[in-house]
């Protein structure tokens, strides 16, 4: 595969339309508030372009990616938690310079897994660690047991129940059900003001498309054609002598760390971490944001997750008591009226018009596993 | 002039939030049938916080920011809270609380409409330890922060002013249905009083498996007391099955006053017949009323100025009665004793003397 052969003419131009949308668009159209807004809602799409690649790609449904969301951003969290509880903050406090619900919680001693998170470089490294090694984990003891579909779906909802039932009842340590809340500084620079939210904006948009260059790329490597052969037709690429459960966990490993990313950016920016956005709830949802955007489009998964969260929060500032059937429906029409999501409306319906790029049937859509 | 309404009206909260809101827009609309406040009609923005924390943070800051209202009255959970508080002290909100809570807080920004726990607690178990001549205490609780302090409290007192013992104490996951080892281990230690924090929806599974296993809460061997169970818990626990406890709150919906007797028919109204009145409903009540009083006495809107009217503002039309605002922006309010009947309703026993003074950071108690 040749360099220049890396994007075809349509992706560039899609790449393209993407970053003028997030990067010139969103912030002249956006206020402050709405912009910190989408900004959170970008958080998402992290997740999303790790599920087109497990799942619209190597067909792995993980209904557990809020797990991996949530490592990322208790690793975030834990470090900015650590530097709001300086001793002359806390000094109210049984014992000072310890997290606030640490305190509640009748612990006096910082406990020795929060000490590492002292330090940044630590920290940043953990965000990407933790999840692909705990993902290592899962996948290994799943895919070398040829566990999959469904069932390897409910057993990572299952690991996303047990997230959130650790961590709520864990909550000298975690925060429980609270969550790490009121987070100030990151390396003495305050992220609550709104300049420091749009700065944060910019950073997570850059990342955004790090994530997304990175996913296409394994999408256009020899790799990503073994992901998706195995999709199709795993006993045929395990009868051609691949190794697939080591494919599956590799490409589960990085899904996990996208959504890693994504929770870091996640904590900045909404300035807490709670359980509720581990749980099966937030997990599910994530798919949902994957699924309307289309499952095997990655520039798909970043609108999907714009529109899904931009529906909800104007569903619910217009009808706070109607608002979740409005979400409803949409989630019905889009898995009745266009299974292939955002990206498949496009590909039938504007790309022939708009005559970009030759035409390119090889994309068909496949059908639901 | 606007006021925001922040309150989950979906997910697991929305059965307990619902009270709140209904209550808010009660006093709302009370207060804009007499004329509004400074001479201009309120109006209600109300957002749902969707039992989502971040959620809950998301709307704060659109009320704040975007909407620009003048108060918010919201959250129920102290989760909930605690995700707008960052918010409300960086754009200088007010937010008024209705819940019961742990203490430990103090903002600025912030007026506690309801009790926080020393004085919730102390009250009632100096009354079971006089009246009930109790001396062994088991605890339980659902496992979070507020039963957890509560408990902390609670252990204090009963160990250090009240010379009993606590024979136990023990926490379940919030949704826990399973209490039948620490019904065995309560027959097993027989305390006089079982000391139960047991929220939202455990509380049917504990009350009804209490019952099944032979303990008669009438006969008070041993007597339960809680600090969790107001009239809306108990529609979902049933009045029979709860019949004999006691609860320990500021308010009951049985108070005999004619506040509370306008109150409870005007809510009645609006909402329906087979409404029930917790302890929290009226806290929310409270809070349109109190922000109109301090917006009178400021005269402005302006939240700097309400905040510094606040302390000392009172409120003689209150239905639990006389409050007034403490300086540490909590109210003075009394505590009560209710005795569960079989209809679900409390029957007031015991309510002190004086106002409670609240004191979120008890020295002695931490």
């Amino acid at each position: 595969m040749t360099k220049t052969s890396f994007l075809k003419r349509d992706e560039a131009v899609g790449l393209v339309i993407l970053a003028l949308i997030i990067f010139v668009v969103f912030p002249v159209m956006l206020d402050d508030f709405r912009l910190n807004l989408f900004g959170k809602y970008l958080t998402y799409a992290f997740v999303a372009i790790g599920l087109v690649l497990c799942w619209g790609a190597g067909g792995i449904l993980s209904l557990g990616q809020g797990v991996f969301f949530g490592l990322g951003g208790y690793c975030m969290a834990m470090f900015l938690k650590l530097e709001a509880s300086t001793p002359e903050a806390t000094a109210i406090q049984s014992t000072p310079g310890i997290p606030d619900f640490m305190d509640w919680n009748q612990i006096s001693a910082l406990p020795i897994w929060w000490q590492p998170f002292n330090s940044f470089a630590f920290t940043l490294v953990a965000i990407f660690v933790v999840p692909a090694a705990f993902a290592f984990v899962i996948g290994y003891a799943m895919f070398r047991r040829r566990v999959s579909g469904v069932y390897f779906a409910i057993i990572t909802q299952a690991i996303a129940a047990i997230a959130t039932i650790l961590i709520v009842g864990q909550q000298g340590y975690t925060g429980g059900v609270n969550g790490i809340t009121d987070l100030r500084t990151l390396m003495g620079w305050d992220i609550r003001p709104d300049g420091a939210k749009t700065t944060l904006y910019f950073v997570n948009g850059v990342l955004l498309f790090v994530c997304l260059l990175v996913a296409m790329a394994i999408r256009k490597s020899k790799f990503g054609r073994v992901l998706v052969a195995m999709r199709d037709a795993e006993d045929r690429v395990r009868f051609s002598g691949y190794d697939v459960a080591s494919f599956k966990i590799f490409i589960f490993c990085v899904g996990a760390m996208m959504a890693s990313v994504g929770g870091a950016m996640f904590t900045l920016q909404v300035g807490f971490m709670s359980p509720t956005i581990v749980g099966i709830v937030p997990s599910i949802e994530m798919v949902i944001f994957c699924a309307v955007g289309g499952r095997h489009s990655l520039m798909g998964a970043v609108y999907g997750a714009l529109l899904v969260n931009w529906a909800k929060t104007t569903f619910s500032e217009s009808f706070p008591e109607l608002w979740l059937f409005g979400l409803g429906a949409l989630f019905i029409a889009v898995v009745m009226a266009f299974p292939n999501g955002l990206a498949g409306l496009f590909d039938d319906y504007i790309k022939p018009r708009l005559r970009i790029g030759r035409a390119a049937p090889a994309t068909t859509p496949q059908p639901a596993e | 002039m606007q006021v925001g309404i922040l309150h989950s009206i979906s997910g697991t909260m929305s059965i307990s939030e619902t009270g709140s809101v209904q209550a808010e827009k009660l006093a709302i609309e009370q207060i804009n049938a007499q004329g509004g406040v400074l001479g201009r009609k309120i109006e209600t923005i109300q957002e749902d916080g969707a039992s989502d924390w971040p959620t809950f943070a998301e709307k704060a800051r659109k009320l704040l920011v975007n909407d620009k209202v003048a108060s918010v009255m919201g959250c129920w959970t102290s989760a909930s809270r605690k995700a707008v508080l960052p918010v409300f002290e960086q754009h200088n909100g007010m937010l008024y609380y209705p819940t019961f809570y742990e203490g430990l807080e103090e903002s600025p920004n912030v007026i506690y409409t309801g009790q926080e726990a020393t004085q919730q607690i102390i009250a009632g178990l100096d009354w079971v330890a006089r009246e009930k001549g109790a001396k062994s205490f088991y605890l339980l609780g659902s496992d979070y922060i507020w039963p957890r302090t509560s408990n902390k409290i609670a252990r204090k007192h009963i160990e250090d002013k009240l010379g009993g013992e606590v024979v136990g104490e023990e926490y379940y996951p919030l949704g826990h249905t399973q209490f039948n080892s620490v019904i065995n281990k309560i027959r097993l230690r027989k305390p006089d009083v079982i000391y139960a924090i047991v929220v939202g929806g455990s509380n049917v599974a504990f009350y009804k498996q209490l019952k099944a296993a032979g303990i008669d809460m009438t006969e008070e061997a041993p007597l339960l007391l809680t600090i969790s169970v107001t009239e809306d818990e108990i529609r979902g626990i049933g009045g029979e099955n709860i019949e004999g406890a006691y609860a320990c709150m500021k308010y009951f919906q049985s108070l005999e006053n004619e506040n509370n007797q306008e109150f409870v028919a005007a809510f009645k109204e609006m909402w329906g017949d087979d409404m029930v009145i917790g302890d929290v409903t009226q806290a929310a009540y409270l809070g349109p009323w109190l922000w109109k009083a301090a917006v009178e006495k400021a005269g402005s809107f302006d939240v700097d100025k309400v905040r510094e009217a606040s302390p000392g503002i009172e409120l003689a039309s209150a239905p639990e009665g006389y409050v007034k605002i403490h300086e540490n922006h909590h109210l003075w309010s009394k505590t009560r004793v209710g005795h569960a009947l079989a209809d679900g309703q409390y029957e007031v026993v015991f309510e002190t003397d004086d106002l409670v003074e609240p004191d979120p950071f008890p020295e002695g108690y931490q």
